[in-house]
C-alpha cells in the first residue's frame, strides 16, 4: 500500500496572531511553525500502517522553500520520502489542485489530510482532491483500517460516529482519534539523522489560479473585564445570565 | 436567481441550523432581489421552512437517501443548483454539511468561504467575513467565482423570521451506483443528548474536578440547562470524558450563546475553541485563571462548594421561569 501524507505548515497552537503589511499577511515573526496538528495524529496512522502491514509513507505540502524543517520533521518521524510542491498555497483549492496532482502521478491508495488546518480552517482541501482525483472520500476521521483493497472508517459525525467503508483510492480528512494523543510519534536522534539522508524532492506547481483572495484580516475586538460574582451570591450569577447576558 | 439553500433534517425535523441558514439565505436574496430555494432530503413537514424565508422547497424522497451520504448529497444538491440557476449556495457548518461542501464546490466549480460569521459586505465582488485561526482572528474573502458556495458559522447569525408562503415541489436528482461508494454500515448516536454542535448552552469540565467520578454535578447541569456537557483537552487525553466532548483548537469548536466552564484554567487553545460562544462564564478557584481575562462572568469559589449550590438555585429558577 503506498500512503501519501499531506502536511500543512501552520503556526504552533500556542502563538500570537498579528498581522502585517495592512492587516494583508500574517505576521510570521516570531512565530514557531509545526505540523499541522490534525496532520499529525494521520502521520502516525500511516507509520502504523508502515510497520505492521509494510506501506510506504511519503509526505507532501505545498510551499516555500522555508516549510522544508516541517516535512523533515516528517522524515524524521519515520516518512521515507518528500515531496514539496514549490508554491505560495494561496486557497484551498489551489493547494487542492496541487496535492491531487502528486497524488494521482504517484499512483496512491491512500491519501491523509487533516480534517482542516489549525490556521485558515479551510477544511476543505481534503474533499476537493478526493473530488479531482474521483477517489473515495471521508472526513472527521477518527478510525482507520485497511484490509486488501477496502478501508473501514469510523467518522465523527455531529452527537456520534458513524462506521463507513470504501474502496481505495481513499483520501482521509483526519483528526485526533486517528491515534490517540499519547501516542503521537516524536523523532528521536535515529529520526532525525536518518531524515537528513532521505529524499525531499521540489516540484513545480501545476497552473491552477486561486478562486479566493483575501482582502484583509481583523482581530476581534477587545474583551470587556470580567465580572466578579461573589460564590456567596449565586444568586447575582443567575440573574446577570437572565437578564443582562440573557442566556439563560 | 435564486439562492439555495440546503436545509438539513433529522428523523424528518429541521435543525435549528437549517432555520438559521434559510434565514441567512433571505437576506442574501434580499441583497441581490432573488428568492430562496430550500433542498431537503425526506422531510416530512417543509412549512416550517416558509417561516424563514424560503420561498420555494426541493423535497427530496428518496429511500436510498436515508441516510447521509456526502458524494450521493453533494450530487444532488449540484443538481437542484444547476435546475435553480443558482449563484449562490448557503449551508451550515454542520459535520455532515463540512463532509459535501468541498464535493460540491468541485462539482460546481465554485469559490467555498467556510466558517462564514456575517452576511456579504459586499454581493459584487463577493466577499464574506470568515473566522480564521481558530476565532482568534476574521479574514474578508472575496469568492472569485460565478457560483459562491458559503458556509454558515453556527450561532453566527441567528434565526430571522420572515414569513413566505413556502411551494414545495418533489425533486428527484439522479444518481447512479458510483455516488454510493462510500457505504454507510452503521450509525451510532445518542439521540436523548443535546450535542455540541446543537447546543445553546454547553456545560464543560476540566481538570479541576480531579476525576470523572466527579462529573455528577457537571451532567447534572447540563440537565437542568438542557446543555451539552464537553471537557478540556487533558480531560479528554486521560480518558475521563470520551473525545467527541473535546473543545478547543484540536477539538470541537464552539459556538453556543452560553458556554459555562468549570475548572478548566484557559489554555490558548481551549480559550480559542470557545471564542465564538457568546456568554462565557468560569468557576475556578485560581484567580489567576487565564480563562477570567476570556470570560463574561466568573466566580473565584471551589467548584466542589459552588457547583451544587448553583445547581440548585437554578433548579429554583428553572421552576419559577418554566
Amino acid at each position: 500500500m503506498k500512503i501519501l501524507v499531506c502536511i500543512s505548515h501552520v503556526p504552533d497552537t500556542t502563538s500570537k496572531i498579528n498581522f502585517t503589511d495592512g492587516d494583508s499577511k500574517f505576521d510570521t515573526a516570531g512565530v514557531q511553525f509545526v505540523i499541522n496538528p490534525n496532520d499529525e495524529f494521520g502521520l502516525t496512522r500511516a507509520m502504523w500502517f508502515k510497520e505492521k502491514q509494510g506501506a510506504t509513507v511519503d509526505v507532501v505540502n505545498v510551499g516555500g522553500a522555508e516549510t522544508e524543517p516541517t516535512l523533515r520533521k516528517a522524515l524524521a518521524i519515520g516518512a521515507d520520502s518528500a515531496i514539496r510542491v514549490d508554491a505560495t498555497p494561496t486557497d484551498g483549492f489551489f493547494v487542492a489542485k496541487q496535492l491531487a496532482k502528486v497524488a494521482k502521478e504517484g499512483n496512491y491508495d491512500l491519501i491523509i489530510a487533516g480534517r482542516e488546518s489549525i490556521d485558515y480552517n479551510g477544511g476543505m482541501v481534503p474533499g476537493m482532491m478526493a473530488a479531482f482525483m474521483d477517489a473515495n472520500f471521508v472526513n472527521t476521521c477518527i478510525g482507520l483500517e485497511v484490509e486488501g483493497d477496502t478501508a473501514t472508517a469510523i467518522r465523527e459525525i455531529d452527537g456520534g460516529k458513524e462506521t463507513l467503508t470504501a474502496k481505495l483510492p481513499l483520501v482521509i480528512g483526519g483528526q485526533k482519534g486517528l491515534v490517540q494523543e499519547k501516542d503521537l510519534k516524536i523523532p528521536n536522534m535515529r529520526g532525525i539523522m536518518q531524515a537528513r539522508k532521505k529524499p525531499l524532492n521540489v516540484v513545480e506547481a501545476e497552473d491552477a489560479s486561486a478562486q479566493t483572495e483575501t482582502k484583509k484580516f481583523e482581530k476581534p475586538d477587545p474583551k470587556g473585564e470580567v465580572k466578579l460574582v461573589d460564590p456567596d451570591n449565586l444568586d447575582e450569577l443567575i440573574d446577570l445570565l437572565h437578564n443582562e447576558a440573557k442566556a439563560i | 436567481m435564486s439562492v439555495l439553500v440546503y436545509t438539513e433534517s433529522e428523523e424528518g425535523k429541521f435543525k435549528k441550523a437549517a432555520l438559521e441558514v434559510a434565514s441567512y439565505a433571505r437576506e442574501v436574496a434580499a441583497k441581490e432581489g432573488g428568492s430562496v430555494t430550500a433542498v431537503t432530503f425526506n422531510a416530512e413537514d417543509t412549512s416550517e421552512l416558509g417561516q424563514y424565508g424560503v420561498d420555494k422547497v426541493l423535497n427530496i424522497k428518496s429511500e436510498k437517501l436515508s441516510k447521509f451520504n456526502a458524494e450521493a448529497y453533494a450530487y444532488a444538491l449540484k443538481q437542484a443548483a444547476e435546475k435553480e440557476g443558482s449563484k449562490v449556495v448557503v449551508l451550515s457548518q454542520s459535520a455532515n454539511s463540512k463532509y459535501l461542501a468541498p464535493l460540491l464546490a468541485v462539482q460546481l466549480n465554485a469559490g467555498y468561504a467556510p466558517n462564514v460569521v456575517a452576511l456579504p459586505e459586499s454581493t459584487d465582488p463577493f466577499t464574506v467575513k470568515r473566522s480564521v485561526f481558530t476565532n482568534k482572528a476574521f479574514n474578508l474573502l472575496q469568492i472569485n467565482t460565478e457560483v459562491k458556495i458559503v458556509g454558515v458559522s453556527q450561532n453566527a447569525f441567528g434565526l430571522k423570521e420572515n414569513k413566505a408562503e413556502a411551494t414545495v415541489e418533489e425533486f428527484s436528482p439522479s444518481l447512479s451506483e458510483e455516488d454510493f461508494s462510500v457505504n454507510v454500515e452503521s450509525v451510532d448516536k445518542a439521540t436523548d443528548k443535546v450535542t455540541i454542535a446543537d447546543a445553546e448552552i454547553i456545560v464543560s469540565g476540566g481538570r479541576g474536578l480531579k476525576g470523572p467520578e466527579n462529573w455528577g454535578m457537571i451532567e447534572e447541569m447540563a440537565e437542568i440547562l438542557g446543555a451539552a456537557t464537553a471537557c478540556s483537552k487533558p480531560v479528554s487525553d486521560m480518558g475521563w470524558r470520551p473525545h467527541s466532548e473535546h473543545v478547543g483548537q484540536t477539538g470541537k469548536p464552539v459556538a453556543s450563546n452560553l458556554y459555562i466552564a468549570i475548572g478548566i484554567s484557559g489554555a490558548i487553545q481551549h480559550l480559542a475553541g470557545v471564542n465564538a460562544a457568546k456568554t462565557k462564564v468560569v468557576i475556578n478557584n485560581d484567580p489567576e485563571a487565564p480563562f477570567f481575562k476570556a470570560a463574561d462572568y466568573g466566580v473565584v469559589g471551589d467548584a466542589f462548594e459552588v457547583v451544587p449550590r448553583l445547581n440548585e438555585k437554578l433548579k429554583e429558577f428553572k421552576a419559577k421561569n418554566a
